[in-house]
């Protein structure tokens, strides 16, 4: 119940801040202020697989932590995802094969120009990482971050608690009441 | 409520990079801190190709074909390019764990050894992953903390544990890893033609007019190291090797492992090494810091913004396996929602975006602009 009351919350601030004329998307502040409002309780770490080799890829086990808090085969499709994103930036292929090449060709100047196959995908990447934490993760008070910001050695999920909830989050003098 | 203004000088998250490199040109250069190897390398280069430009390719224009001194100046240029492109780049360092996460892998180890008894020495921190059926140890790097990937390497010039590590190479000033071997190895190869070029037509002028051929001497000593080079890891790049692993003997022997990143055949190892992706740096050098006094990370994620806010936080407990209990062991300060007074934490807040700003749960511009 508690989350419905967060994400209500949520939705008036976010009314205010458009209202305010901020120039920060939606998401943003809803993601902000799940941050203000909640506090962060715990941080689980996805590890590397490694059975294929050293192509970037990530453990489909769920962790425990995560049991109350999302369910496995939403946690696994995004992992599945992710990995599908990172095999395809790391395809050796013919695509891959013409970039190089024709890269060498120009003494690798044409990356001043253009972005190479890769960054195309991290791109993508983080779009799917930020749906992933408006519709899904957000909602259930977790934050996925990037793996590329810790050097794509983990996918870090942070898990918030709604600092109503816990009865020792005092000092902040704006939170609403959680008696309701 | 008004806009608050920054006016003070943006730190790059390159100023805070741990370990021994350098970086020139506000962190587009990376490099290792001696350079003075490096110097030389670029003093041989640029002056023996001089040299042949001033004293050799005019004779050669003139008798035998202008395309002479063209394909020796695009050489060259090539040559040059991949130095630089090598020196310059990252060479495909893994960034060290942050503190959250360096706690949980101490979680994970302490659990995986059970009770070490006092005076006992701890067992050794090794992972075993299985890659292609062969079994393959990870180490722990007790200066990054973390579990090394596979292939890679600490580099102790550096203080850098660097992906597919081969070798730290002082004629470059750089390491070379994951992200410029390929420009190492054509470094090399067309160091190699540009040395074999040179050497050849020294010979046709000396031929040809019967002048002195001390020049002819040097080009021979150098031709014979970096041709020698380039067929050595023409030789790891075929099986698929690094020459840390070559030197360590980690494929090598009847009772070792095979080496399981190989693909068995010469094409595909070549392809793979040469003509593979091109791979991102992961450590986002001009990307630019959470301007904070007590800012000591380069971390764009949420964990920052609330822990900067909060002075007196106790450090961030990670995940333990059987204890935790959701209790909220990091608590923002009152800073909360919109319409309120921010001006706690409005100083803290303030980021801009960074360059390379992929994650959306970055800590936005301030957002009190506008109130």
């Amino acid at each position: 119940m508690s989350r419905v009351m967060l994400i209500d919350r949520l939705l008036v601030i976010d009314q205010l801040c458009s209202v305010a004329g901020s120039r920060l998307s939606r998401t943003f502040h809803n993601l902000q202020e799940l941050r203000h409002s909640a506090s962060l309780a715990n941080k689980v770490f996805i590890q590397r697989d490694y059975t294929d080799g050293t192509i970037c890829k990530f453990q489909t086990k769920f962790p425990s932590e995560l049991d109350s808090r999302i369910e496995r085969t939403l946690f696994e499709d995004t992992v599945k995802t992710l990995n599908n994103y990172y095999a395809e930036a790391e395809k050796i292929g013919g695509q891959s094969y013409v970039e190089g090449c024709l890269a060498c060709l120009t003494v690798y100047l044409i990356f001043l120009c253009i972005e190479t196959s890769y960054e195309k995908v991290l791109k993508k990447i983080s779009r799917y990482i930020q749906d992933q934490n408006e519709k899904v993760y957000g909602p259930r008070g977790l934050l996925i971050t990037d793996p590329i910001e810790r050097g794509m050695r983990v996918i870090e999920i942070s898990v918030y608690e709604d600092r109503g909830s816990s009865g020792s989050s005092s000092g902040s003098s704006t939170t609403s009441s959680s008696g309701r | 409520m008004s806009a608050v203004m920054i006016t003070r000088k943006v730190t790059r998250k390159w100023e805070k990079l741990p370990g021994k490199n350098t970086f020139c040109c506000d962190g587009r250069v990376m490099m290792a801190r001696q350079k003075g190897v490096f110097y030389l390398t670029l003093f041989l280069i640029v002056g023996t190709c001089s040299l042949f430009f001033a004293f050799e390719c005019p004779y050669l224009a003139v008798h035998l074909s202008p395309a002479i001194p063209v394909f020796a100046v695009l050489l060259f240029v090539f040559v040059m390019a991949m130095l630089l492109r090598t020196s310059f780049s990252d060479p495909g360092v893994l960034p060290r764990a942050l503190p959250e996460e360096a706690n949980f892998i101490e979680m994970e180890i302490e659990a995986a050894n059970g009770n070490v008894l006092a005076g006992q020495r701890p067992p050794p921190r090794i992972k075993n992953v299985q890659i292609n059926n062969q079994i393959v140890k990870l180490k722990y790097c007790y200066t990054c903390k973390i579990f090394r990937p596979p292939r890679a390497s600490h580099c102790s010039v550096c203080d850098n544990c660097v992906d597919r590590f081969d070798h730290h190479c002082p004629w470059v000033g750089n390491c070379v890893g994951k992200r410029n071997y390929r420009y190492f190895y054509l470094f090399t190869l067309s160091l190699s033609l540009l040395t074999i070029y040179i050497f050849a037509f020294d010979i046709v002028h000396v031929v040809l007019r019967s002048v002195d051929s001390g020049f002819v001497l040097v080009c021979f000593f150098t031709l014979w190291s970096v041709v020698g080079l380039t067929g050595f890891h023409t030789y790891l790049i075929s099986l698929n090797q690094t020459t840390n692993e070559d030197i360590k003997g980690s494929w090598s022997g009847k009772n070792r492992v095979q080496n399981p990143y190989s693909h068995r055949n010469f094409i595909k190892n070549c392809c793979e090494v040469l003509c593979g992706p091109t791979f991102p740096s992961v450590l986002d050098r001009r990307g630019v810091m959470l301007e904070d006094s007590s800012n000591s990370t380069p971390d764009a994620s949420a964990a920052s913004v609330i822990k900067s806010s909060s002075s007196a936080s106790a450090p961030m407990k990670s995940l333990s396996p059987p204890t935790s209990n959701g209790q909220p062991l990091e608590k923002a300060k009152p800073t909360s929602e919109a319409g309120t007074q921010k001006s706690a934490s409005s100083p803290k807040e303030e980021k801009s975006f960074a360059p390379k700003s992929p994650n959306a749960v970055a800590p936005a511009v301030i957002k009190e602009s506008a109130h």
